[in-house]
């Protein structure tokens, strides 16, 4: 392991029911959210933040201090604290760990950033399927209630703080945070035109901070080590602090790992995630949630110039560049929510990018016409593609649909579906020049590294 | 038949009420609250509703119809959600809905005769690192393999939702279990020399949105 720091984010999961209030406060949770309401003033918190450079964990990695530094409430404002806890992109599964595993983390930097940008009222969303983690959430409330740490009067300190959960119901655009405001508000979860943007207008009309569940939980570590400590965890300049890995798809030990800032690919996979299954070559990897472009091990980064950002890897693989929201912006993918799907040399390119491609067309809201109708059209080539009656100008047509959602519709939601699908053809324009001229086999799977053990077949 | 709820869950709904400043705010709690008495959403749930909380039928019903776990018709004692995106399908997605529909003798989209299980697809259910995995009802089933698989369904058919549930289901785990050995790295496959454009490409808007 190539960790050099102790686990901060995830230091209480390994506790005997770490989800319990009691557990959690033997292993030193609230005393951060204590001494910040008790003895730190919301400016100063505020700073700190700002210094920290949290990217925000949701997957457009915007710095955490600036947007809430947006805030600029009317007197008769209530602003809202709302925290999105609606994980679905296809690939990520770490906040789910957090509400499970630590939920006191989590309301303990609700209460502080509640504190910090003068909201009573925070709201958690979680996705509908997630019952586990509301039920924890809930519980967790309770307790924290009980103690004293949310109500009228927290730790004893005149700001009152209440924390509620909101359950949405199946649908992943309500992760987009204005979609998500509107299923708050009870109506279908449609993203709105911006701006106005949520800080200045969001839930209820009022100004609202809307972020990610993991920029929210390393707020008390922030707090705790002072902004520009816990910044200076990341290998990384202006993109601070640890986060959680995400490692699934065709390698030893998938799961979670805490990790700094800036670790790369190649030790994300091989370090942390033991290795790539039955020693098989490493295809590709999707680095952060399927709206991020693919990354292709073989192809080597090109900045001979000495002020390109990525100069510093000029020659090396993709997969040696630093998981950075700035570095993987120059390398024309993101760094999204920093959970990898990784696929062997058995995958097929085709068959993954059409599995993602159908994922997008049942979840666009229909508002765009863009992007209800291009998610299908996508959908319907892939097909094509797949069952033999293709042809090559149809992977052309793809990019050129891919090229017309770009940039034209309400929200990110066509970018996330067009990128990806670029990145699928860009790099692995063969298999699909390859599928138009034979199609697929149609029993295509791309399970075979693990299928004998999941079918229990000799 | 009208519905109505229990007064517990009218007592459910006051408290809901005071969570949000408008009222309108609690339509999902409380369509959850219906559907977890009714087992879906029926024509008299959504009259119910709207009464309740005095918005239009056309309203919840636009609503309801949005969002995939609000049910539009009767389901199965048990609803059974198949993950079949992509890291699930990289092990073994595919293999799991084949044994289930096998098993339950009807594809997804359909209820088993005897009434015991509806048999859905799912997209990415976030526990992409434990694939493959269903849900039943409301709870994960991770690391599955046919033998685990059926063993959990035998229980839901033998001692009900709660006992399958309390022996088999799942919450999040870090660094889950491997099941091979984790040996040294093997060698990362060797760099052809495939280059990228020399300018890298525009960075492209960022998924979701700065505010
Ligand atoms: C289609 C789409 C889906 C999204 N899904 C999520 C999600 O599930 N969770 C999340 O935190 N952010 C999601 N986002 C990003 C949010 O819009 C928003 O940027 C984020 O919650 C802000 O929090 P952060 O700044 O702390 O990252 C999504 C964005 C888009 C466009
Ligand atoms: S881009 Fe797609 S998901 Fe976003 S608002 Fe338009 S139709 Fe809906
Ligand atoms: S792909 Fe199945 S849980 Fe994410």
């Amino acid at each position: 392991m190539s960790n050099p720091t102790k686990p901060l984010l995830t230091a209480r999961y390994g506790i005997a029911e770490s989800w319990k209030i009691a557990n959690a406060e033997r292993a030193g949770a609230y005393q951060v959210a204590k001494r910040a309401l008790t003895s730190i003033e919301p400016a100063k918190l505020k700073d700190e933040v700002k210094n920290a450079n949290i990217r925000g964990r949701g997957g457009a990695g915007f710095p955490a201090g600036v947007k809430w530094g947006f805030l600029n409430p009317g007197p008769n404002d209530q602003v809202y604290l709302v925290i999105n806890a609606d994980e679905s992109e296809p690939g990520t599964f770490k906040d789910r760990s957090i509400m499970d595993l630590d939920p006191h983390r989590l309301i303990e930097g609700a209460i502080i950033s509640c504190y910090a940008i003068g909201s009573h009222v925070a709201y958690i969303y979680v996705r509908g399927e997630l019952a586990s983690s509301v039920t924890r959430l809930e519980d967790a409330i309770a307790d924290a209630r009980k103690a004293g740490y949310l109500g009228a009067r927290p730790f004893g300190v005149d700001h009152e703080i209440e924390i509620h959960v909101h359950t949405g119901a199946g649908a992943y655009i309500c992760g987009e945070e204005t979609a998500l405001l509107n299923s708050l508000e009870g109506r279908r979860g449609e993203p709105r035109l911006k701006p106005p943007f949520p800080a200045v207008k969001g839930v209820f009309g009022m100004p609202t901070i809307v972020n990610n569940v993991e920029t929210i939980a390393v707020v008390p570590d922030v707090i705790d080590m002072g902004g520009d400590a816990w910044s200076a965890l990341s290998r990384l300049p202006a993109d601070g602090g640890v986060r959680l890995y995400g490692v699934s798809g065709h390698v030893r030990n998938p799961g979670l790992f805490e990790a700094p800032v800036g670790i790369t690919m190649r030790e994300l996979i091989y370090d942390y995630a033991g290795g790539m299954l039955a020693g098989r070559p490493l295809k590709a990897v999707i680095p952060g949630g399927s709206s991020t472009p693919v990354l292709d091990p073989r192809r080597l980064v090109d900045a001979p110039g000495e002020d390109q950002p990525l100069h510093a890897w000029h020659g090396k693989s993709e997969i040696d560049v630093p998981m950075g929201v700035d570095t993987y912006r120059a390398l024309g993918t993101m760094l999204g929510t920093c959970c990898a799907i990784v696929m062997d040399d058995t995958v097929n390119m085709v068959e993954a990018c059409r599995n993602l491609m159908r994922f997008y067309k049942h979840e666009s809201c229909g508002q765009c016409t863009p992007c209800r109708e291009g998610t299908g059209w996508l959908v319907d080539v892939l097909n094509n593609l797949c069952a033999g009656r293709g042809k090559p100008e149809d992977v052309d047509l793809l990019v050129d649909i891919s090229n017309n959602m770009m940039g034209n519709t309400i929200c990110a939601f066509a970018d996330g579906t067009a990128m990806p699908l670029l990145g699928f053809v860009q790099k692995f324009r063969d298999e699909f020049i390859d599928a138009a001229h034979n199609g697929l086999p149609s029993d295509v799977r791309h399970d075979h590294s693990v299928r004998r053990e999941v079918e229990k077949v000799a | 038949m009208a519905f109505a709820l229990t007064p517990e869950g009218e007592r459910e709904v006051d408290e809901l009420l005071t969570r949000y400043p408008e009222r309108r705010a609690s339509l999902l709690p409380v369509l959850w609250l219906c559907q977890r008495q009714n087992g879906w959403i029926s024509s008299e749930v959504v009259d119910y509703v709207s009464q309740r909380l005095d918005l239009s039928t056309a309203t919840v019903r636009g609503v309801v119809t949005f969002y995939t776990m609000f049910f539009e018709e009767p389901v199965g004692e048990n609803v059974v959600w198949v993950c079949r995106t992509l890291s699930c399908d990289l092990r073994g997605g595919k293999a799991i809905q084949d044994h289930l529909e096998n098993k339950l003798g009807c594809t997804a989209g359909h209820t088993s005769s005897d009434g015991k299980f509806t048999l859905l697809k799912a997209e990415c259910l976030a526990a992409c690192g434990q694939a493959p995995m269903v849900q039943i009802n409301d709870r994960y089933y991770e690391n599955l393999d046919v033998e685990i698989l059926d063993r959990i369904i035998e229980a839901h058919v033998t001692r009900g939702a709660e006992a399958a549930a309390d022996e088999f289901s799942t919450h999040a785990t870090f660094g889950a279990p491997s099941k091979a050995p984790i040996s040294t790295a093997p060698p990362p496959p060797s760099p052809e020399a495939v280059r990228l454009a020399s300018q890298p490409p525009p960075a492209p808007e960022p998924v979701g949105d700065e505010s």
